[in-house]
């Protein structure tokens, strides 16, 4: 299967065995302007690395963040662009969650940098996110932590505001290749009806109106 | 006909995603999906909302595209993908779209000019486009007079505004007189009931010495304004229909001259009316009398053809396969502010 994650500066792109969840080739470019510019020759870089046609996936898994809403929906569009071309069905995944199964199952914290000082995170306890992803200012989390018992914690919105947030930081900074596809492996080997690829944004949009047709 | 490059082309510059499929100069598909109701209560295009609505319409508009040209990815010669000017994060929704469906299909990617597609997208209405010709292109972001020997890749420009563009006068005017987003077309219809000789408003840049081929239209929006507030200070009933009509008879007035003396003075006997403003039936008619009487063809394409559509993207990438001009590649990146006569920026 070919995974995809930009919900990070790192335009994420993999290939991944599903049979044995080996991955054969993984790409991550971190530069938070060029997502678009990057990510499809990724893709084609890493399949020609795996030795893997294009033609012979069998489904597209695309980390749907949340993330900053530009370089997110590149990799969303891109994602079921090439389902659709392929006719292979496409998976989304939480990319919060990708980071929380490659942190391990402890009590651990993910943040992600969502900009406008503020991160995007989930808790989880035995490998199990306690409650839906949310967008918060460091200082607002760091006096919610003492409740979610956290012990450690991942992601690069962590790392970004560790002395705000005050836990140990583990790895990863952004969301693996391995992890990404393990956790659609399932759905992907049941062949599970293909899912629409929704971004969670957990922001309204500006709306400032700028005019140009 | 049914000749030359069978392109398919992708567009999301704006608040319209297009998907359209041209064989040479054939119109094959044309598949818009448009966001603009959910601009409205904003009274503008707002980004963000563009660019979430493209995310959400690219695949279906890409099978209604294939659907209604009976062609599949597979047979197309090339994709063609907006690479600017345009909204930055709406531009790279289609070009991520773009860069994937080439990679998939394995077909060329080219990188096209917005700007210059609106004038290419004449040569589905009338054949091949006369060169050299002039063209006139109004939409809501711009206003240039061009001087096209080739369209794809041969554009001069002869001048531009100097502030604002000829639809956000509509869409500003539009607002100031209480009609609906956009202001354009709402503007059309309720000048139709005015007479537009009622308010002598102003013809910027008309003067001798001005610039003979460069346009100004904040002064003529302002003049609106205090026109509009002074009747309303005397406590009369302000007339839309009056106002309309005489501030689009300005515009048109400006355009449509500007335009015909460029034609004599660069020698062509051919102008194209392109862009969104060029479906307003007052600056048409206008050209049309004007073009008559100095001896100039007019083509305009029909109105669904003048604003935003992925037809034009697949026009102009046909032009560009025919001439010669190389592919863009998977790399291509996007420029918002690019220029009329710019092409697409390589990828690093
Ligand atoms: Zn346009």
């Amino acid at each position: 299967m070919l995974v995809i994650d930009t919900s990070t500066p790192a335009v994420t792109a993999g290939v991944v065995d599903v049979a044995s969840g080996v991955v054969l080739a993984a790409r991550a470019t971190v530069d938070a302007r060029a997502h678009a510019e990057v990510l499809t020759p990724s893709i084609a870089a890493a399949l020609a690395e795996a030795g893997i046609d294009r033609r012979d996936l069998t489904a597209v898994v695309a980390g749907a963040g949340p993330g900053p809403f530009t370089g997110l929906r590149v990799g969303l569009v891109t994602a079921a662009a090439l389902a659709d071309a392929l006719r292979i069905p496409a998976y989304p995944v939480c990319s919060l969650d990708a980071i929380a199964a490659a942190a391990g199952p402890g009590r651990t914290l993910v943040a992600s940098d969502a900009r406008r000082r503020e991160v995007y995170w989930a808790s989880y306890a035995g490998g199990r996110r306690r409650s839906d992803p949310d967008v918060s200012r460091p200082g607002d989390l760091a006096g919610r932590l003492p409740e979610l018992g956290c012990t450690a914690m991942a992601g690069a919105g962590a790392a970004l505001y560790a002395d705000v947030l005050g836990l140990p930081v583990v790895a990863p900074a952004y969301p693996p290749v391995g992890a990404l596809a393990g956790l659609a492996t399932a759905r992907v080997l049941e062949r599970a009806p293909p899912e629409a690829l929704t971004p969670i944004y957990l922001r309204r949009p500006d709306a400032a109106p700028q005019a140009m047709r | 006909m049914g000749e030359g490059p069978l392109v398919l082309g992708i567009e999301t510059s704006c608040d319209e995603t297009g998907v359209g499929v041209v064989r040479g100069e054939v119109l094959l598909a044309d598949a818009v999906a448009s966001s603009v109701e959910s601009h409205a209560r904003y009274g503008g295009v707002v980004p963000e909302v563009a660019a979430r609505a493209h995310l959400e319409a690219m695949v279906p508009t890409m099978h209604r595209a294939l659907d209604e040209s009976g062609v599949a990815l597979d047979d197309v010669d090339a994709i063609a993908v907006t690479v600017g000017p345009g909204l930055a994060g709406a531009l790279l929704v289609g070009v991520a779209a773009g860069k994937a469906y080439a990679f998939a299909a394995g077909k060329p990617l080219y990188g096209v000019n917005h700007l210059a597609a609106h004038v290419a997208v004449d040569v589905v209405e009338h054949g091949t486009l006369p060169a050299p010709c002039v063209a006139l292109l109004v939409s809501g972001g711009h206003t240039h007079l061009l001087h096209v020997r080739e369209v794809a890749g041969g554009i001069e420009e002869l001048g531009s505004t100097l502030d604002d563009a000829a639809g956000e006068a509509f869409d500003k005017v539009g607002r100031l007189l209480g009609l609906q987003f956009p202001g354009g077309p709402h503007l059309d219809v309720a000048a139709r009931a005015g007479n537009p000789a009622a308010i002598a408003f102003p013809r910027g840049l008309t003067g001798p010495r001005d610039a003979p081929y460069d346009f100004s239209f904040s002064g003529l929006k302002t003049a609106v304004g205090r026109w509009v507030a002074a009747c309303e200070r005397a406590g009369h009933e302000v007339p839309v229909a009056d106002v309309a009509a005489s501030f689009q008879e300005a515009v048109a007035d400006v355009l449509t001259a500007k335009a015909v003396r460029a034609c004599r003075d660069v020698g062509v006997a051919d102008l194209i009316l392109a862009g969104g403003v060029a479906a307003n039936s007052r600056v048409h008619a206008l050209a049309r009398e004007r073009c008559d009487g100095a001896g100039i063809r007019l083509r305009v394409p029909r109105p669904r053809l003048c604003t935003d559509n992925g037809a034009m993207i697949a026009a102009l990438g046909a032009r560009m396969v025919t001439t010669g001009v190389p592919p863009a590649g998977l790399g291509v990146r996007t420029d918002p502010g690019l220029p009329v006569t710019g092409m697409a920026p390589a990828g690093r």
